[in-house]
């Protein structure tokens, strides 16, 4: 589909905020939570943070919640009855104010999720969702979508792009057919697009490698002992994985209150050492070295060559995060520069 | 600073330990922890006020002691976890050589328990004014205040275990959170399973933790686990008047007992 | 599966429970849903995650052979929660299955050749779904060697089909068990496996081999297949790992850039030494 170029004034968008809400929609967009921006509900513009770049969580819990019920069940003298998780009832969302690595996020989960067998419980939430970014004007140090194939303004998983000219007003682009549902909410909210050069608006993020030349470098290097040198300070938390835009390890969990229960699943992260354990005490990835090397091999190596996505949208969140800064881009930057 | 970096120097070189763990600059005008074996990248140790990391667990991962002999730059909170975990067995005396810094700011190597007890010795180990001032706090606040305070801090949790993995003290090759026969601890991030992680690893770090407070550090969402480690230790040196990691050979305190003990039940 | 929800199980009853040996037990399990268990097939190689509600699922090969209608059957050795858990139903009691999933054993493309089967101890049961597919379809193939050895004869599992492919002249059955867990009146080899199978002395010609023990017997096995002048591509084993979802996405499986629950169970050599050791 063609992206459709058109303008809003931040008026109009705490009007379509009001019109969404009335339409049923609940509005998810960043909020100040004490000393952290991350997502919550909004009914109002004034609600939103300002002056963020992006949120500590990415917004996957929208389609991938760090908790989900799957199915629950009864187990009775007479047999065993199991009921749906009742997919209909996933609400109508609008995540406003993702960040376009956010976005693209959605288009690596997607990848893992509807690979041969589609998820619904993920589908089904990701259909109720409508993705409203804002493209970024500025970075931090953290930041390296340019060198995942991303971009400041990039529009990839977003249904509507804004991006915030000098007047306050936004330039909004139309990018998917939830997009356009959204725009013919309230059209007349929507003006022409100015005639302005987009790029003029976006950061300037440095490039630091090249995501394909790692691909092929990080293969050769399976047998390096780069892994033991890089990982030499990783606690093995689950702290990059649960707050990666990319990251969809899950483990399924029973929870039993006598007759009653539920059959669920949670976030889980490859860098745990139990995550591989075998219960016959055999555990392939025995060592915390060998699980980093899983986490960045997997992000850009077997992803990009079983499902053609990258595990990674250069958002930066790992290496906030991360107690003992393992800085993911610092690593690759690493790897990228190693003689094989 | 200087004096870190030479003392590293002519450990490495005289081969008396083969790793240095300390503190060296990091991407973004901070430090991280740095694990120097060669003496020419003992230039790389830096030690400011950024240095506040407890390096203690490093010295039991298997990649780091495979490296052979350990040096540590400790810091007090680290000489005192050196000596609880000496306490539990997890490392032997003069196993560690400890680069510390006396009150008057000298470098000094300490490679025996003894010598870390007597210059953690030097160093008031009690809660500061303003951690107690922010205990007073939650402690004014009612049952049902309190209650809800904690289950809306917990319910941020996504049981990345960042906390467990910063803390020396959790060094369980087989955490109770990870055994499943029994479930003991529920895996999922919802009220009940962060209650019980966060409440249960507190209980398993009374009269242990040295408040050194990594895992509110580490917590990626921000939760005020600093002020369960400020009680465990207010009630721990109130009911027991004791001190966790002032000693390597000091017995858990939960579960010694002695004669002199108030309850009459032992007698 | 004919529900959206992927992670929903049949429901399965119990129909017959087999003690094969101390703590492995084979399920022969009928689908609750009759019109589900008609429609339901599988392929020999693939597998199921069988749920016990309440205390989680674990993974089991689909071990009756595809060729047979009506029922599923699994056989497992109790060791953690699950199989402990699923150790103490009975005839009648209900359990989940998810499946099937993985890929499937060539056997089409065996056809006119010989098949050399080598197993060991608790893996047997992904042979022998194989093992039955193939004798039930014999005149596929030309000769059958079945290598089957355990740690002692009480460990010897599927004891009353072995007596079965023992009797048929069309079946070349060799037993082992380690040294030390022979029976006085055993009459079968006794040694390890690839050990018996050096002296075995199978030829590769034209012969397809389908390997699966525990690490320690393949590991062993491989080398003798390869001094005897077996390809890699002719040498077929099956892989187990740790696994939640079982149709890759949960990540657990993930050795290399397959997923054995995808890309596997079922792999020849050629394709087990372009992975990493990683399982």
């Amino acid at each position: 589909m063609e992206i459709q170029k058109k303008s809003i004034s931040k008026a109009s968008l705490q009007k379509l905020i009001e019109k969404l809400n009335a339409n049923g929609r609940k509005i998810i967009a960043p909020v100040k939570k004490e000393n952290l921006v991350e997502f919550g509900f909004i009914s109002g513009l004034e609600q939103m943070a300002e002056d963020y770049i992006l949120t500590n969580q990415s917004a996957k819990s929208a389609a991938f919640p760090k908790f989900e019920k799957l199915f629950s069940y009864e187990v009775t003298k007479n047999g065993i009855t199991q009921s749906d998780s009742g997919n209909t009832e996933f609400p109508e969302l609008v995540l406003l104010g993702v960040r376009p690595c956010d976005a693209d996020g959605f288009t690596s989960l997607s990848a893992i999720f509807t690979w041969d067998y589609h998820d619904t419980q993920y589908t089904d939430r990701l259909n109720k969702t409508t993705l409203i970014s804002i493209s970024c004007s500025k970075c931090d140090d953290y930041c390296f979508c340019t060198s995942v194939d991303g971009h400041p303004g990039n529009t990839k998983g977003s249904d509507i792009q804004l991006t915030r000219l000098e007047s306050g007003d936004y330039l909004a682009e139309i990018i998917t057919e939830k997009g356009i549902t959204v725009m013919n909410l309230a059209p007349e909210l929507f003006a022409n697009a100015p005639a302005v050069e987009k790029e003029k608006y976006l950061a300037l993020v440095p490039s630091r490698f090249k995501a394909g030349e790692i691909a092929g470098k990080i293969k050769s290097l399976f047998e390096n002992d780069i892994w033991i040198e890089q990982s030499l300070r990783c606690l093995g938390c689950g702290a990059c994985a649960f707050v990666c835009p990319a990251c969809a390890c899950f483990d399924i969990q029973d929870e039993s209150k006598g007759k009653n229960g539920i059959r669920l699943r949670c976030w889980d992260s490859c860098g745990f050492s139990l995550f591989t354990l075998h219960t016959s005490g055999h555990n392939p990835r025995e060592v915390q070295s060998q699980r980093w090397r899983q986490r960045l091999m997997h992000k850009f190596s077997y992803m990009p060559e079983r499902l053609d996505v990258l595990g990674c949208v250069g958002c930066g969140r790992c290496s906030r995060a991360c107690p003992v800064d393992m800085n993911i881009m610092e690593h690759l930057i690493n790897i990228s520069e190693v003689q094989a | 600073m200087l004096e870190i970096r030479q003392k590293a120097k002519e450990l490495l070189e005289s081969g008396k330990v083969k790793v240095v763990i300390g503190y060296g600059k990091s991407t973004n005008n901070t430090t991280r922890a740095v694990f120097i074996r060669k003496p020419e990248d003992a230039e790389k140790l830096v030690l400011d006020e950024s240095c506040v990391q407890n390096l203690a667990l490093y010295l039991y991962k298997h990649e780091v002691k495979h490296f052979g002999k350990e040096a540590v730059v400790a810091s007090l909170p680290v000489l005192r976890s050196m000596l609880q975990l000496g306490a539990e067995n997890q490392i032997k005396d003069q196993e560690v050589i400890a680069i510390a810094l006396t009150p008057e700011k000298k470098v000094v190597e300490l490679s025996t328990f003894a010598e870390i007890e007597k210059h953690v010795s030097l160093f008031k180990h009690d809660l500061t004014a303003e951690e107690k001032q922010l205990l007073k706090k939650i402690n004014a606040m009612t049952l049902e205040d309190r209650w809800e305070y904690w289950n809306k801090e917990f319910s941020k949790c996504f049981k990345c275990y960042a906390c467990r993995q910063s803390c020396p003290m959790c060094y369980c090759p087989r955490c109770a959170a990870e055994v499943n026969n029994p479930q003991w601890i529920p895996v999922a991030p919802h009220q009940h399973g962060n209650l019980e992680w966060h409440l249960m690893r507190a209980m398993h770090l009374a009269g242990r933790c040295i408040n050194c407070g990594d895992c509110a550090k580490a917590c990626p969402v921000n939760i005020p686990l600093n002020l369960l480690t400020y009680q465990l230790i207010e009630e721990i040196n109130n009911e027991f008047k004791y001190t966790a990691g002032t000693s390597a050979s000091q017995n858990y305190v939960l579960s010694t007992w002695k004669l002199e003990d108030k309850e009459s039940f032992i007698r | 599966m004919n529900h959206q929800n992927l992670y929903l199980p049949y429901l399965m009853t119990i129909e017959k429970v087999t003690e094969e040996a101390p703590f492995v037990k084979t399920f022969r399990l009928k689908f609750k849903n009759e019109e589900e268990g008609s429609r339901f097939s599988f392929h020999t190689g693939q597998f199921g995650e069988y749920s016990v509600l309440g205390e989680g699922e674990s993974t089991f090969c689909v071990a009756s052979p595809s060729t047979r209608k009506g029922y599923i059957e699994c056989t497992f050795r109790q060791m953690g929660r699950v199989t402990t858990a699923l150790s103490n139903l009975e005839v009648g009691d209900t359990i989940g299955f998810r499946g099937p999933y993985g890929n499937v054993f060539p056997v089409d493309d065996w056809k006119g050749r010989n098949i050399l089967f080598v197993a060991g101890g608790i893996a047997l049961p992904p042979m022998r779904s194989v093992i039955w597919t193939c004798l039930d379809t014999r005149d596929n193939f030309k000769d059958i060697t079945i290598l089957y050895g355990a740690r002692s004869v009480d460990a010897l599992v599927y004891k009353h089909e072995l007596k079965e492919w023992n009797e048929r002249p069309d079946v070349n059955l060799v037993l082992t068990v380690d040294p030390g867990g022979e029976t006085p009146d055993w009459n079968g080899q006794v040694g390890f496996v690839p050990t018996i199978l050096d002296k075995l002395s199978p030829s590769c010609e034209n012969t397809i081999a389908v390997v699966c023990g525990p690490p320690v017997m393949i590991k062993y096995s491989f080398p003798v297949l390869k001094r005897l002048g077996f390809e890699d591509e002719n040498i077929f084993t099956t892989l187990e790992n740790r696994m939640k979802c079982g149709f890759g996405k949960c990540g657990r499986c993930n050795v290399g850039k397959v997923f054995v629950c995808k890309d596997g169970p079922v792999f020849t050599l050629k394709q087990l030494n372009e992975l990493p050791a990683e399982y």
